[in-house]
């Protein structure tokens, strides 16, 4: 604790506290191997208190979180439950204890119905057998207090993701759990899914359930939050409550520096148009003939940076998807690139030409988990690296080398398995491989989902010399003062169709949000329908 | 694959035991002291007895090969084993039978086993359908053509003539040189034939951007197609290395009998498979490597050997054999933290 003295002045003494806490995790310490990932870390939540935890990522939140949810069962230190000591062995036990965690991964079973998900492990049974109908009623009662009319003999995957966190909150719910951990559940949901997780945590307040929240997301923090804790690389640097605590200085306490959370975009100098798209139309399901996206007509020249604003399922995703040939020819339309009309069929004729796309999620379809750095950095610009077919690792570790320096990537070796780095350094990786092809266009889509503070705004940074370089971008991100900050025009899509444009003057959150729903924009040139 | 673990050397064991290739080195060593334990009267510690296990663990390592490809990849051949005996069939009718030359029936025989694995290749990678699926149908249908190119009989030196008799024909030149021994009869040459492919999988698995593209596909096959992968070609082009080991095998076997059975090799898959996994490649892809099968294979051969001087039956052998592999695979399992 003697790193984070300086900062305990705020923090209140535990013999002033006046709820009881529910639970108390104390003195916890753990090493994988002769990592200290945890160095005599803890907190406590109160009944009916929302307590933030945060930190960059790798500052040992999941970790934390982990312990008390018993699955990691070997560490130092204490956690008591109602001033009980306890020592959850497996995440059955803790679940027996009252805690209950929404983990940042869903973990539904995919292909089992919604309320076989909710009983999952401890459905009603008569004889051994299952009653289903008791299953289902219960069920559906556990759904509605959420708010949520959906078929519960549906299967899990059949709903989307935002629909999908709902049920784990069902699931928490329905274990009469009264410690619910929240771990970044806002990732996959829109703005007014958002609203009605938050109106939940409301009516869970005052149930008297405690809430352990974790998110990366500054508005999120300042909107939920009672307490904050911070942790900084496995150490505990403090405990105050949100009023205590505003933005600035949390972020100070985060990162151990201080950094504005505006993120500067210097004007670009803007080159010569670099894509071009003409009635662009993508049809990702090869069965229905439903499009994805639809007519959509836009440009970005060289060193800009295009946001497209959208809800989910406003088909930004497909779009990116649909320009990178990752659909094959399933599109519709002309897409110039430099004024040369070009389609790709597949992502490596899009490679050559020079476009890069970052995926949404980097670890199912960015990056190759068992590899190593190398191995992925080097994966999208393997053919440049080795001409002859033959490879050559000292080259590869050159070039990897480079560009991770460029990222500025700590780790401490470069054969390190990426399924081992944090969250923030695996979406530089993903990132560094588009480096080595040297991209004339970059298609971003949520670069800075799940990464830390100051991660993020070494991705900015990133992209406005990229821009200088005069390499072109399209972003989406689902958060707006990213979105307003970042970009220099922003096109908005509601349900695959162009639902307005703005200049960076014109953008305001009403303007954007209002287009992205399908309300009738205040639009700024005539000619959009919806 | 690099090993990321560096754990502090506190015990050499334990250095051991912290990589993939510790773990499947420290199984083999475990066997060999099996081995020194039971010599059986001292038949271990002759130099004929390691030549024969060399020599018996060939073929299957030689499929072993093949397979690592394709499980690095993320998918499994089983169609290895009737390959074999197409190959096999094929290379007697054309070496014992109509006396072609070597030069002629071994690229010939490579050939079909690559079209052999193409086919499987074509359906899992194109057509999408799953490897196990692909592969059990080109398993059978392999088996199919090896019986229908040998008439349901072995292709032996004894050919029947129209009125029922036999006439026998000499043992191909090539077969006899395959089935012969080097370095004063110490060497059989089917082992060198086996070093030979171990060699060719490690230079393209471990020195060739295709390997790289192999292991990327495994551990992330839509990552790899987003990052510019031909993984198409390239799954297609694992099944077709592996047919072509397939047929390499066959025809050692081939030459090994004197004659192509149409029933060889019904059930090496599995034993390939065994040997790949004991080695500690990862089943679901991406993960593990050559080096990895040469161990195992030469844990499962010694195992199989020191059973067999021993005079253990093949009742006992073979539940033994069972319990070891589910012991390597166990040791094998990475450490979950």
């Amino acid at each position: 604790m003697n790193l984070g003295s300086s900062y305990m002045s705020i923090s209140q003494s535990k013999t002033e506290m006046k709820a009881a806490a529910l639970v108390r995790m104390s003195g916890i310490t753990k090493r994988f191997g002769n990592v200290t990932v945890l160095d005599d870390a803890g907190f406590e939540v109160r009944s009916g208190e929302v307590h933030v935890l945060a930190g960059e990522n790798g500052a040992g939140k999941s970790t934390l979180i982990k312990i008390l949810a018993g699955v990691h069962t070997e560490f130092e230190g204490s956690i008591q439950i109602n001033g009980r000591e306890v020592r959850p062995q497996t995440p059955l036990e803790a679940n027996a204890l009252g805690i209950a965690v929404i983990h940042q991964e869903l973990s539904l079973v995919g292909s089992m119905s919604v309320a076989d998900n909710i009983f999952l492990g401890r459905m009603p049974t008569r004889a051994g057998m299952v009653r289903d109908a008791e299953q289902q009623k219960k069920a559906i009662y556990w759904i509605q207090q959420l708010g949520l009319d959906i078929d519960v003999q549906q299967s899990a995957e059949q709903f989307p993701v935002a629909i999908q966190q709902l049920i784990e909150i069902a699931k928490a719910l329905s274990q009469n759990a009264n410690i619910i951990v929240m771990d970044e559940p806002t990732s996959a949901l829109n703005a007014p899914e958002v609203e009605k997780l938050f109106a939940l945590i409301q009516s869970l307040k005052a149930r008297g359930c405690g809430i352990v929240y974790i998110s990366h997301k500054m508005e999120e923090i300042e909107r939920v939050a009672d307490r904050i804790t911070v942790l900084r690389d496995g150490k505990w640097i403090g405990t105050a409550s949100s009023k205590e605590l505003p933005i600035s200085k949390l972020i100070h306490w985060m990162v151990g520096r201080e950094i504005s959370e505006q993120f500067p975009r210097h004007m670009p100098h803007l080159g010569e148009e670099r894509l071009r798209l003409e009635n662009y139309s993508v049809f990702p399901d090869e069965f229905s003939k439903k499009p994805a996206v639809q007519n959509v007509s836009l440009s970005v020249r060289a060193g800009e940076i295009l946001g497209i604003g959208g809800l989910q399922g406003s088909g930004a995703s497909e779009l990116f998807h649909g320009l990178f040939g990752a659909y094959g020819s399933a599109t519709r339309g002309a897409v110039y690139l430099d004024g040369k009309k070009v389609c790709f069929v597949s992502p490596r004729r899009a490679i050559e030409s020079g476009v890069a796309l970052l995926t949404n999620d980097r670890k199912a379809t960015g990056l190759v988990l068992p590899l190593s750095i190398i191995a992925n950095t080097t994966l999208a610009g393997l053919r440049e690296l080795s001409p002859a077919g033959w490879r050559q690792p000292a080259r590869e570790r050159e070039a990897t080398k480079k560009i991770t320096s460029l990222m500025n990537l700590r780790a401490a070796s470069l054969d390190l398995e990426v399924s081992a780095l944090s969250g923030g350094n695996q979406q530089k990786i993903a990132m560094a491989k588009w480096l080595q092809i040297h991209p004339k266009l970059i298609l971003l889509d949520e670069p800075t989902r799940g990464i830390d503070v100051s991660a993020k705004r070494e991705i900015y940074q990133l992209m406005n010399e990229w821009t200088a370089q005069g390499i072109a971008i399209l972003l989406i991100t689902s958060e707006m003062p990213e979105l307003l900050t970042l970009s220099d025009r922003i096109i908005v899509l509601h349900r695959g169709n162009c639902a307005g444009e703005f200049s960076r003057k014109q953008a305001t959150p009403e303007n954007i949000l209002s287009a992205a729903m399908g309300l009738n924009p205040l639009a700024t040139s005539g000619n959009f329908q919806n | 694959m690099p090993d990321a673990s560096k754990v502090k050397a506190e015990n050499p064991l334990k250095k051991m035991v912290a990589s993939p290739a510790g773990r499947a080195l420290l199984a083999l060593l475990l066997v060999l002291i099996l081995g020194i334990i039971f010599n059986a009267d001292g038949a271990f510690f002759k130099i004929g007895t390691h030549r024969d296990a060399l020599r018996q663990m060939s073929v299957y390592g030689i499929l072993a090969c093949g397979m690592t490809l394709v499980i690095i990849s993320g998918g499994i051949d089983l169609s290895v084993g009737s390959v074999l005996a197409l190959a096999a069939v094929c290379g007697a009718r054309m070496a014992i039978h109509w006396h072609w030359t070597g030069w002629l029936v071994l690229p010939i025989c490579l050939a079909i086993g690559g079209a052999c694995g193409g086919l499987s290749g074509f359906v899992t990678a194109r057509l999408r359908v799953q490897p196990f699926i692909a592969t059990l149908a080109m398993m059978v249908f392999a088996r199919g053509l090896a019986k229908y190119a040998s008439g349901g009989m072995k292709v032996s030196t004894a050919i029947a003539n129209a009125d029922g008799t036999y006439r026998y024909v000499e043992v191909p030149h090539f077969f006899r040189m395959i089935d012969s021994r080097i370095l004063g009869g110490n060497f059989s040459v089917v082992t060198l034939i086996f070093i030979a492919c171990v060699a060719t999988s490690w230079l393209l698995m471990s020195k060739h951007r295709w390997g790289r593209y192999l292991y990327a596909i495994g551990g992330n096959e839509e990552a790899s197609r987003l990052s510019g992968v031909p993984v198409v070609a390239m799954k297609t082009f694992a099944y077709v290395i592996s047919g072509m080991f397939a047929a390499v095998a066959g025809i050692c076997q081939a030459a090994q009998e004197q004659q192509g059975d149409p029933e060889a090799g019904a059930g090496y898959e599995l034993i390939a498979i065994a040997m790949v996994v004991i080695g500690g490649t990862n089943l679901m892809g991406g993960r593990g490597g050559i080096g990895l099968t040469l161990l195992g294979v030469l844990t499962m051969g010694y195992l199989d050997k020191i059973l067999s001087i021993n005079a253990v039956p093949e009742a006992a052998r073979l539940v033994l054999t069972g319990i070891i592999i589910v012991a390597a695979v166990l040791t094998q399992r990475r450490k979950t933290t």
